[in-house]
């Protein structure tokens, strides 16, 4: 047997298919949750065919567009065509390596050095998320472009400027955490907002950054496209946006994409601002738990977001992303740093 | 440094890097571009300076090449199909074999000076600077002159490009 096969290799191979995977379904789960709580929002029932509580719906969705027959349009370039939702995906995916979600483990003893229940950890970690965050914007924008249809260009266009406008925001508030936390390492992070304050209250950054987590959630919103955001394919413009040429699984990508990204969002918020794997009651091995319902709730405050707002007019968008939340973020950020040195 | 791994990033920086000037559509060499920047960020990883290499990454291949792609969609530049005839003139020409002859010159000079003996092979010294706290200290001590420069040409640019935008109206 060569020495590269030893349990600890093994155990980070099948950590980063469970991961993959993990993020595939929840994607699949987001969208049975969406139509659901759409449904209830709307006094209706929803899926209710498909399994239990119409649970496969998704699996019989996607079987669907994998049956389905795959176009191009004939004046697109074939090449980026092709390539647009395979790097959307793959940026959404490669994100999450970075993100910790719970505390080390052997696995009962199983393995001789402990696991640490994340992909890869970085000492730069936020850095990478926002790096990766930022390619994934070319996956939207080339599917606009190469799709040689108005439609598809002006979402395309839309969504560079926004995410553009956002992305600054979204980097002013991760930079208020990382003030307060001295470390660029999520784990680190995550682990500077254990305790309690009068045994009570956690010591999150949510608390002592209530102004950076709105920012942060608002910005993320805008970043993954989300309603009242949703201007890269708004319907009653944009026929579907940035995907309108797309058919079949190449269209399922993004979608796929889309649902991982908001996950990712939502994971790196727990991770910044609610304590990632922290939490009361569990023992420490049980962190994931804690980790995983946090972020539930966050990515269940995004469905509820969706069909409670209407969605904004461009301009307003641009207007709020510039002259609201750009300002808003930079006050944060000196007061975060004064408070720091003040504090020591 | 794995050899392996420098041959494979930079090759990718190279050959993306000849391909961005060779390609007829606009929109090919700014995804090519962005090849390339990425292979170079392969290599700072290498270097041990994680913190340039995410860098690279968030500045150059994120939000630069964002505002290039931007232009190209906005302009609608279309593939050059016709061939172009060169509109450098005889003395362009000149001009530009003197200037790339002066930079190549320039790039050899500077590369014989530094020589082997400024790589160091201290594992530790690697470590240090790759260290964001190191990177955050000297620019704002020992080359706070130098970042407040450049902060001013950026924002002379800025104020430039917002001139331009005004003078249609």
């Amino acid at each position: 047997m060569p020495a590269f096969i030893n349990p600890t290799v093994v155990a980070h191979l099948v950590l980063i298919f469970m991961v993959m995977n993990m993020l595939v379904l929840s994607s699949a789960f987001m969208v049975w949750m969406e139509r659901k709580v759409c449904a209830y929002i709307q006094d209706r029932v929803g899926p209710n065919r498909v399994g239990f509580e119409g649970l496969l719906q998704p699996f019989a969705d996607v079987f669907k567009l994998l049956l389905k027959e795959e176009l191009i349009p004939k004046s697109a370039d074939k090449l980026l065509f092709t390539i647009a939702p395979i790097i959307s995906v793959a940026a959404a995916l490669t994100a999450f390596s970075v993100v910790p979600f719970g505390t080390e483990t052997t696995l009962f003893g199983l393995l001789r050095e402990p696991l640490r229940l994340e992909v890869t950890d970085v000492n730069v970690a936020v850095l990478v998320i926002f790096a990766i965050t930022s390619m994934g914007v070319y996956g939207i924008v080339l599917a606009g472009w190469s799709s040689n249809s108005k439609y598809s260009l002006l979402g395309g266009l839309r969504s560079s400027a926004q995410m553009i406008s956002y992305e600054i925001s979204y980097g002013l508030a991760l930079a208020a955490v990382v003030m307060m936390a001295g470390s660029l390492s999520l784990r680190e992070i995550v682990l500077n907002q254990s305790g309690y304050w009068w045994h009570i209250i956690p010591k999150w950054y949510v608390f002592l950054q209530p102004i950076g987590f709105l920012i942060f959630f608002t910005a993320g919103v805008a970043e993954t496209n989300r309603a009242p955001f949703d201007f890269p394919e708004a319907e009653q413009e944009l026929v579907a946006g940035y995907h309108t040429e797309y058919s079949s699984m190449s269209f399922g990508l993004f979608f796929l994409a889309e649902y991982v990204n908001m996950v990712t969002v939502s994971a790196v918020a727990t991770s910044l601002y609610l304590g990632g794997w922290l939490g009361p009651f569990l023992p420490d091995w049980l962190g994931w738990v804690w980790f995983l319902l946090k972020t539930l709730a966050l990515l269940f405050f995004y469905v509820w977001m969706r069909w409670t707002l209407p969605r904004y007019r461009y301009d307003q968008l641009m207007e709020f992303g510039w002259k609201y939340l750009l300002p808003l973020a930079i006050l944060n950020l000196i007061a975060t740093a004064a408070l720091v040195i003040w504090l020591g | 440094m794995n050899p392996i791994l420098f041959y494979v990033f930079a090759a990718v920086a190279v050959i993306s890097s000849l391909l961005v000037v060779g390609q007829r559509n606009p929109m090919h060499s700014v995804m090519l571009l962005i090849v390339s920047f990425g292979g170079l960020s392969g290599l700072y990883v290498l270097l041990d300076a994680p913190f340039t290499a995410v860098t690279q990454i968030i500045v150059y291949a994120g939000a630069i090449m964002v505002l290039f792609l931007f232009v190209v969609m906005l302009l609608n530049a279309h593939t050059e199909d016709e061939v172009v005839p060169p509109t450098l003139g005889p003395h362009g020409m000149k001009v530009a074999v003197v200037l790339s002859l002066a930079l190549a010159a320039e790039v050899l000079w500077a590369l014989s000076r530094v020589g082997a003996a400024s790589f160091s092979t201290d594992p530790n010294a690697a470590v240090a600077i790759s260290s964001v706290a190191r990177i955050g200290t000297g620019i704002f001590t020992t080359h706070a002159f130098a970042f407040e420069v450049t902060s001013v040409l950026i924002l002379v640019a800025m104020v430039g490009a917002v001139v331009i935008a005004r003078k249609e109206h």
